[in-house]
């Protein structure tokens, strides 16, 4: 008995002693955004008793792709709502798998939006434009969530440039989010070009975008491809630049 | 007398090499065991995944292979670090051979130490080859899905072709997944010690389950426990006294729970990869002291 009493003393001698540490280690944590889960009723009535527990366990990970793969399965089947239902758990889950937003957000903005347009049992077309707004604006959701969660990935910035290029036809802010995705870490070299597109589509923006695209052009071969010349061209003509300032015709 | 007098003079109060035998027969022991039999699964596991995915794209491939990998090699170390240790004790009190070590001038602390290396060993050995597995069939198939996006793109730009690339190895095998299989291993070892002490003083190896599955989901609560402990002063006596306790004796799991966010992408920084480490070491060392005390004392 006395020994137990003893062996109960040092466990909790040693819990006062290990106490600081833990602490200092969670702060650690939730500064550098590892483990950033937020345990609330909200997420557990989200992901239910069972994930909720699994989620705590360490097996976080397992139960996203588990919900992912659902919301693949239910994509499938055409089940939007479920397919929102489900990807909300995912990005809740895995919050910094830039990979679950993007595809969140693709399902969202581009196949339920178009399913919603084309919907039969909706005779009257304000309403099927209606949800389709309602579609896009549920994947630039994600994409925005997924961005602050995940500031230096590229892909995010890219895929809501495109959603603003493809779905609102805002050529600034597709070129701004371009611009965002090329100085981000990693980011593949056409981001540059993208945003140099886009700007040359924007009305007053001209000279900006041309000065853009010509910077690139003058990068060297592997910057002059068709759509970047085809673009410098147009601004040329449009902004009147001299002839001995503009770019060769391209040898036929 | 001569001859006793040297013998006594040889004898070392603490050997490295009686410790190395007893973890050695630990480990053949629990190898008797068919414990290994938890590398067959995973390996079925992975096989079946990679068969289910073959349905998605490549980002999305890799990244459930490696949740579901990780994740997998979490839980089979976790229930092996468990399962494997309740057993040591009971077992050789079992088959006497507990007593026939401890006739032996073998002090009772080494007999501890022998069984938690035995067992640390066992989990080494394990999650070495699960980890040696899963990053073959990784890299297996990034290298399957560079090939064959090269053959697709090879007349493309230079600069289109090392963009599609290098997303490739991004999502593929990267050194802070070692990162994460060292940390499934110290969570693995500390559940061994943790086990160990608990087996000290309990009575039947399914005591020690069921407790050490209780612990555990306990401990991964810590955290909330610890918190809310030191942060809500206005909550009853009852209920902090309850929470500190909780706080004080158990570990916090969800510290070694890094793995999520290393398949995440997240890249984890040194220090705390270091403070988890020297953490996780701190509370093997404090449990398998508790044990050695508790063992020094039960009767055998």
């Amino acid at each position: 008995m006395t020994r137990a009493l003893i062996t109960l003393g040092i466990i909790l001698g040693f819990g006062i002693l290990k106490l600081p540490a833990e602490r200092s280690l969670a702060q650690e944590h939730r500064d550098w955004h590892l483990a950033d889960l937020d345990l609330n009723l909200t997420l557990r009535e989200k992901i239910g008793q069972v994930g909720f527990v699994a989620a705590l366990s360490g097996f976080r990970a397992m139960l996203a792709d588990i919900l992912f793969i659902q919301a693949e399965a239910a994509w499938e089947r055409t089940e939007w709502g479920r397919v929102l239902f489900l990807f909300r758990q995912v990005t809740a889950l895995q919050p910094h798998v830039p990979l679950f937003w993007d595809m969140a957000a693709w399902h969202m903005a581009w196949n339920a939006s178009a399913a919603a347009m084309n919907n039969p049992k909706q005779p009257r077309q304000a309403l099927r434009i209606k949800a389709q707004r309602e579609y896009f604006t549920i994947g630039k959701d994600f994409l925005e969530r997924g961005i602050k969660n995940n500031p230096r990935n590229p892909k995010l910035y890219e895929s809501l440039a495109m959603l603003y290029r493809d779905k609102y036809n805002d050529h600034a802010r597709a070129s701004e989010f371009f611009r965002k995705a090329a100085d981000c870490p990693g980011a593949p070299s056409y981001d540059k070009r993208f945003s140099g597109y886009e700007l040359s589509y924007c009305e007053g923006w001209e000279p900006q975008a041309y000065i853009q695209l010509r910077r690139l052009y003058d990068e060297g071969e592997q910057e002059r491809l068709p759509t970047l010349i085809k673009r410098l061209k147009y601004l040329e003509t449009k902004l009147n630049i001299p002839p001995s300032q503009r770019i060769p015709d391209q040898v036929k | 007398m001569t001859e006793q007098i040297s013998t006594v003079a040889k004898y070392r109060r603490f050997s490295p090499w009686r410790v190395l035998a007893l973890a050695t027969n630990a480990l053949v022991e629990l190898a008797r065991q068919k414990v290994f039999y938890v590398l067959l699964i995973f390996a079925l596991i992975l096989i079946g995944s990679s068969v289910l995915m073959a349905r998605f794209a490549f980002q999305q491939e890799f990244q459930i292979l490696k949740d579901v990998s990780l994740g997998a090699m979490s839980l089979f170390t976790s229930i092996l670090a468990i399962v494997a240790t309740a057993r040591l004790i009971p077992q050789d009190l079992e088959d006497r051979t507990l007593y026939t070590i401890l006739a032996k001038p073998v002090p009772r602390y080494e007999y501890i130490l022998g069984k938690l290396f035995g067992a640390l060993l066992l989990l080494a050995i394990s999650i070495a080859v699960m980890a040696a597995l899963f990053a073959a069939i990784l890299y297996l198939r990034e290298q399957s899905v560079l090939d064959q996006t090269w053959r697709q793109m090879r007349s493309g730009p230079p600069g289109q072709v090392d963009d599609a690339l290098s997303t490739i190895r991004a999502s593929g095998l990267n050194s802070d997944i070692f990162v994460g299989v060292t940390v499934i291993f110290l969570k693995a070892s500390l559940l061994a010690a943790l086990t160990l002490f608990i087996s000290t003083f309990a009575t039947t190896n399914i005591f020690t389950v069921v407790v050490m599955v209780v612990v555990y989901f306990i401990a991964h609560l810590q955290p909330v426990a610890r918190e809310y402990w030191l942060q809500q002063a206005h909550a009853g006596w009852i209920s902090r006294g309850f929470l500190a306790l909780v706080a004080l004796i158990f570990p916090d799991l969800q510290a070694f729970n890094l793995v999520d966010d290393i398949v995440a992408g997240v890249a984890i920084p040194m220090a705390i990869f270091t403070k988890t480490l020297l953490l996780g070491i701190f509370y093997i060392v404090i449990y398998t002291m508790a044990a050695i005390f508790v063992f020094y004392g039960k009767e055998l």
